[in-house]
This record gives structure tokens, sequence and C-alpha cells, in this order.
């Protein structure tokens, strides 16, 4: 029952096949089975427990509240919770419980949806990973998938029990792993660079980027203001866009979000592809990219001409300057918003307290860990008088002239850009850790930066398998503001791929059965 | 613009809308293209029909068989660009120090890579601030809508009293490197 969608679980609800708490007992209990993913940093299980019994209220009176009623969804830590340790992974922020939800939080539980818990990430959503919060890596469920397992058996590589396990991406690493290990519905993620695409490329999950200024940020603790959008990961394209629908609109809290009356939509497949037409970037052949991933890219592309859309070549000359372009806008912006941290109004704070510099400076030594300090110290240096034209200056030009790039190929006649999602599929963790966390943030956010310096929406969906039986997506990109048009595109594409559904029965033998009175007929 | 042609470039199992992608097998058509992942990216510009500038053979109307592009070597640090005062500069100001030669290292590493951006012309391109450039943000009415929030506030810090959050003596800038407790004063 836990591996459908949300819009047939949403169905299943209404029509009394399943009630509210069952359900969240469900996932609790399936959360309790996966906690190797080691994919929840916080499980809020009486307030989520609390929730689904008002939710179940409301059914028997026939009074919901939406399509989310009763959904059990996660939400990455670095969204305020009242009530729920947020802690954005960092020792800086542990053990702070927020007196606010932040306003897609809010819209969430408005709908009824049931919160589970908060999710796992790379400290301060800085990195490629998930793998350097203090809680942890997450792990990616697919190390555990029998498609993966049968492969290293046929390759002849001794599996290891626990020590070859693969990383899930950054940094929404934890809600990538807990939608794709089927513990809730929906997660939020943040993206930034990437870090909502990358880890749903990895983990074989649906993960959006709305244009940047149709979400609120109010709540979500910021990384880049200037590019931070909330993201949002999902199984299945649809209910991405029921989430979407759910959370777009203008928040009187975020002067950053557009005033423009939002419609949500219900998405139609369409059945003439004539009338669209499909960019392929040339410049997206980056070197590193793997032989698989780029057979892949030339399917897809075939798959549209064959249905007769027009595909055409476009270039946009600035893509390799965009990761290093974001590195220092990054880092600059990272060097300000990191300021507030210094103890006295909330966080951790440190004992010295000879004067309020020593505090500040022993408190943030303290708190944060090695890549964090690191982009504040080079986002500062970037920042100094000196260096001030020639490094932050230089980058919003270069800014403009990324953005600018996608505004000519847009105007040119292109519909949606078709790219790669990243350069192959996911590693293990052991080889993961061989290089430093901003070496791979440069080499693994080379696709999915570039959406996010122009602010256009993006969205990846899960392809096919690797030849390791690993999952590879594919991202459109879309003009900024049409989000129905690009989850048109990619819902008729999900459809033409079907992509096999993830078998976890394998994860028996690390001792966490599912216990078999939860099997009812709803299992597949 | 060119219209790409995908018909049949691709020899073996014919294509179309509804080609099952699972237990996609590659084989060796798909050799001629970029080498898996590597480890090392910073591989001096080679072979020009590389970098783009020649239309390459591989270019069968498909997508680019090769790589359109190359990491560019970067070229190392000028010694007098971080300097320890330079060092003690960015700790005082970031309140946050290096720990150790690594924490330095990184922070070189990370001027090389930003370097890069030399290369990109931008005469007479304005700076940009935000996507949302020819937008008004907006602002709302000059009234009070929410407040008397002060217990909850007041609950996150861990030294408050009454209604003040406590802070340590202000006004009294951090020791000087030679007085600090710093990585930096012993590579000195």
């Amino acid at each position: 029952m836990l591996r459908v969608s949300l819009r047939e679980i949403s169905a299943a609800l209404k029509e009394g096949q399943v009630t509210p708490t069952e359900l969240c007992q469900r996932c609790l209990s399936f959360i309790k089975a996966t906690k190797f993913l080691n994919a929840y940093i916080t499980i809020a299980e009486e307030t989520a427990l609390k929730q689904a019994e008002e939710s179940e209220e409301r059914y028997r009176r026939g009074q919901i509240l939406g399509d989310l009623d009763g959904i059990p969804v996660a939400v990455k830590d670095n969204f305020n919770t009242a009530g729920i340790e947020t802690t954005c992974a960092s020792n800086m922020l542990k053990g702070y419980i927020p007196p606010y939800n932040a306003t897609v939080v809010q819209k969430l539980l408005d709908q009824g949806a049931v919160l589970l818990g908060k999710t796992n990430l790379d400290e301060f959503a800085m990195g490629s990973g998930s793998t350097d919060g203090i809680f942890g890596p997450v792990r990616n469920p697919w190390s555990y998938s029998r498609q993966y397992r049968d492969k290293c058996v046929q390759n002849s590589h001794p599996e290891k029990e626990d020590s070859n396990w693969l990383i899930t991406g950054g940094s929404s690493g934890g809600s990538a792993a807990a939608v794709s290990s089927f513990t809730c519905f929906a997660a939020l993620g943040s993206d930034t660079g990437g870090s909502t695409r990358n880890p749903a490329a990895h983990c074989g999950v649906v993960g959006l980027k709305p244009t940047y200024g149709l979400i609120s940020r109010h709540g979500l603790i910021p990384l880049v203001n200037s590019m931070d959008v909330p993201g949002i990961l999902t199984r299945c394209v649809d209910d991405a866009a029921i989430v979407l629908g759910v959370l777009a609109g203008h928040d009187p809290k975020d002067s950053t979000t557009v005033q423009d009356p939002f419609k949500s939509f219900e998405l139609t497949c369409f059945t003439d592809a004539s009338k669209l037409c499909i960019g392929i970037p040339k410049e997206y052949h980056a070197p590193g990219l793997s032989s698989e991933t780029l057979a892949l890219w030339s399917k897809a592309a075939d798959l549209f001409e064959n249905a007769g859309a027009k595909v055409i070549e476009v270039s946009l000359p600035h893509t390799r300057y965009s990761v290093v372009c974001y590195h220092v806008l990054c880092t600059s912006e990272v060097a300000s918003n990191m300021a507030r941290f210094d103890g006295l109004e909330y966080g951790h704070r440190s004992s010295m307290d000879k004067s309020t510099e020593v505090m500040y400076a022993a408190t943030r030594r303290e708190g944060f860990n090695d890549v964090v300090r690191g982009r504040i110290l080079s986002g500062n240096y970037f920042l100094l008088k000196q260096n001030y034209e020639n490094y932050f200056i230089k980058a919003q030009k270069v800014r403009r002239l990324i953005a600018k790039d996608f505004v000519n190929v847009f105007h040119s006649g292109i519909d949606v850009l078709l790219t790669p999602t990243t350069l192959s599929d996911t590693i293990p963790y052991v080889e993961f850790i061989k290089e430093d966390n901003r070496t791979r943030s440069a080499q693994d956010d080379i696709f999915t930066q570039a959406a996010n310096m122009a602010g256009l929406p993006a969205i990846t969906v899960p392809t096919a398998l690797s030849e390791k039986g690993l999952p590879v997506g594919l991202q459109f990109i879309g003009r900024a503001f049409q989000e129905q048009q690009l989850l048109t595109v990619a819902k008729w594409f999900e459809k033409q791929v079907k992509f096999p559904m993830i078998q976890l029965q394998g994860i028996m033998d690390h001792g966490h059965t599912v216990s078999h009175h939860q099997k009812s007929a709803f299992f597949s | 613009m060119w219209a790409l042609r995908f018909s049949r470039y691709i020899r073996g199992a014919p294509l179309g809308g509804g080609s099952h992608w699972a237990g996609l097998s590659l084989g060796s058509r798909f050799t001629q293209a970029a080498s898996g992942r590597s480890d090392s990216r910073q591989e001096a510009a080679g072979d020009p029909r590389q970098r783009g500038l020649v239309r390459p053979r591989s270019y069968r109307g498909g997508v680019y068989q090769n790589p359109t592009w190359q990491h560019v070597e970067q070229r190392p640090l000028p010694q007098k660009k971080v300097t320890v005062e330079v060092l003690d500069h960015l700790e005082r100001l970031a309140l946050v120090d290096f720990r150790d030669w690594e924490g330095v290292q990184r922070l070189e590493k990370a001027i090389q890579f930003a370097d890069q951006l030399h290369a990109v012309n931008t005469e007479g391109v304005e700076p940009m601030d935000s996507v949302l450039e020819d937008r008004c943000l907006y602002l709302r009415e000059d009234n009070i809508t929410e407040g008397t929030c002060t217990e909850e506030l007041l609950r996150n810090a861990r030294e408050t009293v009454e209604e003040y959050f406590i802070a340590p003596p202000g006004n009294i800038p951090l020791p000087k490197l030679e007085g600090r407790d710093t990585f930096l004063q012993v590579s000195e």
C-alpha cells in the first residue's frame, strides 16, 4: 500500500479503504524498519499520530481539507517546524526548537498533511552527497534493492553487507531516500545548486525545482537568498503537481515571492507532440559524462522526435562558468547568512565570555563543521574590498550572461530543454569521500546549477536503470513560471519510459523484517 | 539551428514511443563517447577537436558524441595572494578560524577555482543581483499585525534575564594574532 502514488492513496482514503491513522502507523513502522538508511533526523511520532487522528475525524464527517488530507509527508531539516527540533544537521542548531512553522510547512499542515519527521541533509545544505551532517551520512535505498544486488552478483563483486553502500546525492538526500523507500508520499527539500534534483536522480524519484519567487522561502533557513527555492520530491510527476498546487503562491511574509496569482492546474497528457519544441544544449555534454547517461539522453531526444516534436540543438555558451560563478556567489552569500549564528538569541552558545567577539568566535568555532567554515572564509575573501570588484561583481556579471543565454534560447522558440541531471549513476560512499566537499559539489552540480542561476523551473524524471541496476534521471528545464508546460512534458516522458519500481524485499537480510501482519492485500 | 535527424543512427533494436527502457544494455555503441567518471578533472586542453572548434565527425545528427568543452588547468596562485595578514584579517572579519593547514589550503583552492571567472569577457555587462530584478518587491502596509511573542523568542536563548538577551561585554576587539589561540600564530 505504501508503494502507490499520492493520488492513489488519496483516493483510497476518500473511499475509506484505509484510514489516516492506519496509514500513519504503517509509515512510522516502515521508518523504523529502514532506520539503517539514516534518512530521518527527528521522527515526530506523537504529533503525526495526532494529526492523523484529526484527519480521520474529518474524513468521518466528510469535511476533508483537500487532496493532501491525511497524507504522510516528510520535510528537510532546514525548514522551521514549530515544536519540532530543527537542526540543519549542525551542532550550531542542535536542540533548537523553532517557535513558528515555515510557510510551506504551514501550507501542508493546513491541507491536512501528516508530518512524519525531519529528514537528514548535508550540514546547512552545503554539499552534494548528504554525507557531511553531524547525524551521519544517508544511505541510498537502491544499495539494498534487488536490482542493484543482483547485478553485483552478476558482475561478481562480492557484496559485503554494510561497507559498500551508495550515497543518495545531496543535499536533500534524506528526503529523497524517504520518498524512494516508501516511508512517505512526498517530501520537501531545498534547491540552491541542484540539492533537490541531484538526490532525486540518484534515488530514482521525481525532483521538482520551481521558479524562483513562486514558492515562499519564509522559514527556510537560508543558504543563498538569491537562488534558494523549496524543492518537491515525489514518486511521480502528477504528485509533484499536486504538491506544487498547494505550496505555490504569494506570501506576504516573503517579499521575494511574486504577486501574480497562481492558478493550480490539473495535468493533462498531450497527444499531439508536433507543437512541442525541445532544445538539446550542446554544452551539457560536459567532460566526465558517463556513456550510459549520454546514451539515455540520446534515446530521450529520439523519443521526442519520433513522437513528432521538433528537437533542436541549442547553445548555452556560458554553461561551463556556471559552477565557478555559483562558487563565488554562494560563498559570498553564505558568509553573510551565517553571520546570524552568534549564540545570543538561539542555537549553540560557547561558555567563553570574555567579550562578545570572543564568545561569537568560540561559538562559531564549536558550532560549524569544516565545510561551513571553509565557505564562510572563502566568501569573506571574495567580499574583501580589494577583491569585491574582481570576484563578487564579476560573478554577478557572469550570472547575467548565463541568465541571458537561457532567455535567448527560449525566445528562439524552444519550449523545454532536455539535459542530463547528473554525470553518472550514484557511487559508493567510500569512493565519494576520496575528494573533498567543494570538489564534489563542483563536479556534481554541473548540470543542475545553471537553472538556479537563472531562476528557471527544472524537474528531474527517473529514466532508466544503469548497467549496475541504479537509477539515472534526465532533467527538463522550462521557462520561468511555466510549470504547467514543464510538468506536462515531464509527465508524458515519464509515461513513455516506465521506470521500474525499486524492489526492496531484500532488506530482510539486515535483520529488519517488515513484520508479516502488516502485509495486506495492498502490498504488490 | 539544426534540426536533428535521429532516424536509425542507433543500429540494432528499433526504437519508438513504446520502447521498453528497463534492462537497458548499451553494448559498444557508445564507446566513442566520453569515458566514465574520472577523478582528476584538471586535464590540460588537448585535441582541438575536443574543444568543439572543428565540427567533429562524431556529431552524427544526435546528441554530441564527445564533450564539447574541457576543464581548464588551474594555474597555481601567486605567492603574494594569501599572506598571513590576509588570513588573520579574514579570521577577524568572519569570526571563524582556519583550524589547521588544511583550512588554509581549502581557501587557496577556492581562490584558484574562482580565478577561472577572469576568462569571461564581461565588458558592458551589468551585475545581476536577482532574477526578479524587473519586478517590484512586495511591501506590506505599515500596520502591526503580529507580535507579543516575547516569551517564545526568549525561550531559545541560553542566557536571559527578564526580557533581555545577555551578551558578554562589547567594544572589546579580538586580541591580535600574538594574543589569540589560533593556528595561524603557530604557522608564523
